[in-house]
């Protein structure tokens, strides 16, 4: 069922379920509310990706239509902003990865025997929920500004060229994104590492396999749940994300991703029916892409 | 976005794990040498801590700059900016704060009151299109933020909704459902029927057996999952943006001063509020270790 892969605490078996009157009040008011305000909602994003401009209306006026169109439109208009999405989204949820793996390891098998150890390490890794989200983005561009301490040393050094910059590129869009959503990626992989049974790792190097081997053939695929969520948990907010792509915050005019035009033409430019376009491309292809990742790496059960 | 789902699970204590033998090292070889991997692991640890903890330390330090506008150069130390807080701009970053406040309880109330009763009815209940509940609960978790931001957004024009707080506050609601359902719902498969059923045994009518042995059972999955809903709440941004009109929030706020810059008073605020997170969370890691010392005792 969803999520079984991050749930921790122990589950003690159930009474058989009943069918009772009483399911139907208890489940009726939440159903009722996701259906009045996340399904119909799409719908009515579907059906305004569809409007056409009002015929005698001002700017920002629509009426319904059926124009296919505006698909089109969108498609040819912000193409690059829908590849840049998807490839910084790919390139965080990869370094995020790499960052997250030994982390978590450590976390989830090397410290369980210090468990009050353990408990503050994953305080630590929740630590940056607790501070605003635009907040750390916005220290990071102080930090990695073209006068910062970092940047200044990194040119003297030669490691950057001097007139090289970092906010504003793509690079930093990169960063931010890695930065904000490690989190999402540690505590998934904490979580199925935490649970490794490490004689699976013993028999493995009783069969003589070097480490290297024994990591690549039983550690990663044992860990196969958590990888997934981890990277579904990072890819997909990642790729709707605006913030870190913002031109006040890590971005510039070229590093602009779909969240950014969705924003643009919803907020500022009125005109809903591309937005509306952008934001059901944007959805259904992160549909298609979990749900065929889903299917190759064998963990149906995850939804 | 469901990372949040553990965070909350540290958070209420939900993440105690089973002490299992299989899970412990196997005996250490004697004599084997000390490799590679036993420095190297512990040392990139604390990089990468350091490295998460940059950006809380800088926000942090730079709420005691005395700065005049914007607050990017360090011109010295002052506490003016903790004890004037309300006083910059005519007071916006409180009235944005305390509007963030106010639409984070709201929005838990609500999406912790109907996530719980959905939670146990899932865990509880055969009913029918168990499957297609399952989805419907699993996809705003799913949808990228800036969907749900726009799609609510369109809702709300097409029916010709004015944008205001109470907008914010369903549309917050929203989100906050799913994750409070998969929380609580960790707590209810956890529950004990034995306890119920001798709650009935000794004669309890089926609310006194609900509020006397259920309810109190159930709290620390409810609290966590409260504690969740409003840090989502407070912290979410993008699908604020869409759904707020002329109110302001905390994020909201940030985010039109970023291009302007943004007031050290946003600083303490924010940190203010990471210590006073911070602490609920340490207070509650070690009152769950002594909790379960005494336990161990016991047994």
């Amino acid at each position: 069922m969803a999520f079984a892969a991050f749930q921790t605490a122990e589950v003690v078996p159930q009474a058989p379920r009943k069918r009772s009157r009483i399911a139907l009040f208890l489940l009726l008011p939440g159903l009722l509310y996701l259906v009045l305000f996340f399904v119909t909602p799409l719908i009515s994003l579907l059906l305004t990706s569809l409007q056409q401009p009002a015929e005698f209306g001002d700017i920002g006026q629509y009426e319904y239509a059926f124009n296919w169109q505006n698909y089109v439109t969108v498609m040819s208009d912000y193409w690059p902003h829908i590849v840049r999405s998807f490839g910084y989204a790919l390139a965080a949820t990869v370094f995020a990865l790499l960052f997250s793996y030994p982390l978590a390891y450590f976390i989830g098998v090397k410290a369980r025997r210090w468990p009050m150890l353990q408990g503050l390490m994953l305080v630590l890794v929740i630590a940056p929920f607790f501070i605003s989200f635009l907040l750390r983005t916005l220290a990071w561009k102080q930090l990695l500004s073209d006068e910062s301490f970092i940047i200044t040393s990194l040119k003297a050094l030669s490691l950057m060229a001097p007139d090289a910059h970092f906010t504003g590129t793509p690079f930093a869009v990169i960063f931010g994104l890695t930065y904000n959503f490690i989190p999402f990626m540690t505590l998934p992989l904490y979580t199925t590492l935490e649970r490794l049974d490490l004689r699976y790792l013993e028999a493995g190097s009783d069969l003589y396999a070097n480490p290297f081997t024994v990591f690549r053939k039983v550690t990663i695929p044992l860990s196969m749940p958590g990888i997934v969520a981890g990277t579904l948990l990072t890819f997909i907010p990642a790729a709707g994300d605006y913030v870190n792509a913002s031109r006040d915050f890590l971005g510039g005019p070229d590093t602009q991703m779909m969240g950014n035009v969705i924003e643009a033409n919803f907020l500022v430019l009125l005109n809903y029916p591309a937005a509306a376009a952008l934001s059901i491309i944007l959805m259904a292809a992160i549909l298609v892409l979990v749900g065929v990742y889903v299917k190759r790496s064998g963990t149906e059960d995850l939804l | 976005m469901s990372g949040e789902v553990q965070a909350a699970a540290v958070l209420g204590g939900l993440g105690e794990s089973q002490e299992l033998d299989s899970r412990r090292p196997g005996g250490r070889v004697r004599g084997r040498r000390l490799g590679l991997g036993d420095w190297l692991l512990p040392a990139y640890t604390i990089i990468a801590f350091v490295f998460l903890l940059i950006p809380i330390v800088y926000t942090f330090v730079f709420s005691f700059n005395d700065s005049i506008k914007s607050n990017i150069a360090w011109r010295g130390f002052t506490f003016d900016k903790w004890l004037n807080v309300c006083t910059v701009e005519g007071g916006a970053v409180c009235e944005a704060f305390g509007n963030s406040i106010i639409i984070g309880i709201a929005a838990t109330v609500i999406a912790t009151t109907l996530g719980t009763m959905i939670a146990i009815a899932l865990v509880r209940y055969r009913f029918r299109a168990r499957g297609a509940i399952s989805l419907l609960l699993f996809l705003p978790m799913a949808t990228p933020e800036v969907v749900l931001g726009a799609g609510l957004a369109a809702q709300f024009l097409a029916v010709g909704v004015a944008k205001d707080m109470t907008t914010i506050i369903l549309a917050h609601t929203m989100f906050c459902i799913s994750f409070v359902v998969v929380t609580v719902k960790a707590r209810v498969a956890s529950l004990d029927p034995a306890l119920e059923e001798a709650g009935r045994d000794l004669y309890g009518s089926p609310s006194q057996v609900f509020w006397r042995v259920t309810f109190p059972l159930l709290l620390p999955g409810i609290v966590a999952a409260a504690l969740l809903s409003f840090a989502l709440s407070f912290d979410d941004f993008i699908i604020t943006n869409f759904n707020s009109g002329a109110v302001s929030t905390f994020p909201k706020y940030i985010y039109i001063s970023a291009s302007r810059g943004i007031p050290a008073e946003a600083n303490v605020i924010a940190s203010a509020v990471f210590i006073f997170a911070l602490v609920l969370v340490i207070v509650a890691q070690v009152s769950r270790a002594a909790r379960a010392k005494r336990l161990a005792n016991l047994g």
